[in-house]
């Protein structure tokens, strides 16, 4: 099949467990280059263990992961993102003990290019400028909408294939939701894969390609995201009827 | 006044000994949330590397200060080569383990060192070897400073100050304060945390190895339990300054050697212990956080 070559991400009948608790059945998803894909789903659901897995940090007990048709199952945290896969994690979870700049130079841990890097560093301020203006403050300063700048930010230092954003709206106002948004438009528009697990299903759906949901575990729906904002089963559930 | 002055620069110099020791303590907390109780033993090994180096060297029959740097640096070696093994062999395969299970480890580690130490080097004390002859470089009015006094204050000074351009200049100083803030981001930011660790354990673990050369040559009685109480009191350090913060352990340290070393001078050296244990109990009543310690707070 030809539109195999176009996938990036693919995951395959995977099963992960905490402890005795099984929290992701059987999921399998694949995500082309240059898409954005959105998995949405209520608490629990296991949309943050699936992007977990795909980091590394948990490891499925059942089934594969592949980036560009490489194994990745077990692959550790650190080589993931050298491999070019990087994850904004939910709530944030900047360093509020350094200052902002320290934590985007961290995002850029991996790189040896300090060239390029440097040149990266000023498209994340054209991006938010906001950040360069708080450049030298302590990042455990920044409102909550600046930290979700930094943290998205500090993920795309390393220069990712594949962003993986883990609710990146929870809890701003809608305002700072839209331009946190527009801005992930445009990450993809530069090329960059984009999967987005969000509570705030209509936002997502309307900036995805693609959608799948999710409920306890497993995925119950996939479709083209137009598809799955006019689907009456994904209206009365997330999207308030 | 003279006196005062006189066991405020014995204090001092104490606490830049369990400053040394606490860092390890700190550090090590900082990044796997584990109190590893092993580290002073660590140092114990610290001072018997230094006699076994010096008597090899030859070094005990014809003092220097070159070469008792040699042999502090050599005792700083082995001492990080030890830590680094006992976080492989005993912490690592515990890294998914409750703590408690790594605390009680680290509490058998450090009793296998003693023992072991009892049975390799002997359970009788052993005495340092002089790597400097000791002087008094200032005698006025009453006050008086030994140059070991001095080699042990400015040798603290000077890791330290060594560590604090290491955590807060270099790349792998940031990765290590990010390890320490949150290990599984850190990992996200393509950190190999398992790299972090061992360094942490190694720089720890050579402070130590410097502190027990240090000690040994400012109270050359060395034994395999030596370790125990400075242990205990460097730990109480670590916590006064507020466990995880570097510069936290430093002023921890400075503050028990002074306040034992004045207990000692004005009540009476009965408390000379009971005043580290004294003031672990008051922080953990008022400050628990310690000194310089935050309650992280987090925005949702």
């Amino acid at each position: 099949m030809p539109i195999e070559n176009n996938v990036i991400l693919e995951l395959k009948d995977v099963d992960v467990y905490y402890g005795a608790i099984q929290a992701l059945k059987g999921i399998s998803l694949s995500i082309k280059q240059g898409e954005i894909v959105t998995m949405i789903g209520a608490n629990g659901a296991g949309k943050s263990t699936t992007l977990n897995t795909i980091s590394g940090l948990n490891r499925p007990k059942k089934g594969n992961l592949f980036f560009k048709g490489q194994t990745i199952d077990r692959t550790p945290p650190h080589r993931i993102v050298e491999l070019g896969i990087s994850q904004v994690p939910e709530g944030r979870r900047i360093f509020a003990n350094l200052s902002v700049l320290e934590n985007l130079e961290l995002g850029a841990y991996i790189r040896r290019d300090r060239h390029k890097v440097k040149q990266d560093l000023e498209k994340i301020f054209t991006l938010f400028p906001r950040l360069k203006e708080r450049v030298k403050q302590n990042a455990g300063t920044l409102s909550g909408g600046e930290q979700q700048m930094l943290s998205i930010g500090r993920a795309l230092m390393s220069n990712p294939q594949v962003l993986l954003l883990d609710e990146p709206s929870l809890g701003l106002a809608p305002m700072l939701v839209k331009s946190i948004f527009k801005a992930l438009e445009e990450i993809n528009r530069e090329g960059t894969t984009i999967l987005l697990v969000e509570q705030n299903a209509y936002m997502a759906l309307n900036l995805a390609h693609r959608g799948y949901v999710m409920e306890t575990g497993k995925i119950v729906l996939e479709d083209q995201a137009k598809n799955l904002l006019n689907n009456q089963k994904v209206k009365e559930a997330y999207l308030g009827g | 006044m003279q006196e005062l002055i006189q066991q405020l620069i014995n204090g001092i110099t104490w606490g830049s000994i369990y400053a040394l020791i606490a860092l390890g303590y700190t550090m090590v907390y900082g990044v796997l949330k584990l109190i590893n109780f092993a580290h002073s033993d660590v140092y114990m090994v610290g001072a018997f590397a230094g006699y076994y180096s010096a008597h090899w060297l030859g070094i005990a029959e014809n003092p220097s200060v070159p070469k008792a740097i040699l042999v502090m640096l050599i005792s700083m070696i082995v001492c990080s080569c030890l830590g680094v093994i006992i976080e492989r062999l005993a912490y690592k395969p515990l890294r998914k383990s409750s703590r408690l299970t790594a605390l009680i480890t680290a509490i058998g580690v450090s009793l296998l060192l003693e023992n072991g130490g009892q049975l390799v080097f002997g359970a009788d004390p052993k005495f340092f070897p002089q790597l400097i002859e000791g002087q008094e470089i200032w005698s006025k009015s009453g006050i008086v400073i030994s140059n070991l006094q001095l080699i042990a204050l400015i040798a603290s000074l000077t890791l330290m100050g060594i560590l604090q351009l290491f955590v807060y200049k270099t790349r792998t100083g940031k990765a290590m304060r990010a390890v320490s803030y949150n290990i599984q981001v850190a990992s996200l930011m393509g950190i190999s945390t398992d790299k972090i660790i061992t360094i942490t354990f190694a720089i720890g673990s050579a402070l130590a190895g410097a502190a027990g050369v240090l000690v040994g040559l400012n109270n050359p009685k060395i034994d395999p339990i030596m370790g125990l109480l400075p242990g205990l009191k460097a730990f109480v350090a670590a916590v006064l300054g507020g466990i995880g913060n570097i510069p936290g352990a430093m002023l921890g340290g400075l503050i028990i050697g002074v306040a034992e070393v004045m207990t000692v001078g004005y009540l009476s050296s009965t408390f000379r212990d009971a005043i580290a244990f004294g003031i672990l109990i008051a922080i953990l009543i008022f400050r628990p956080a310690g000194i310089l310690g935050k309650s992280t707070t987090e925005k949702v």
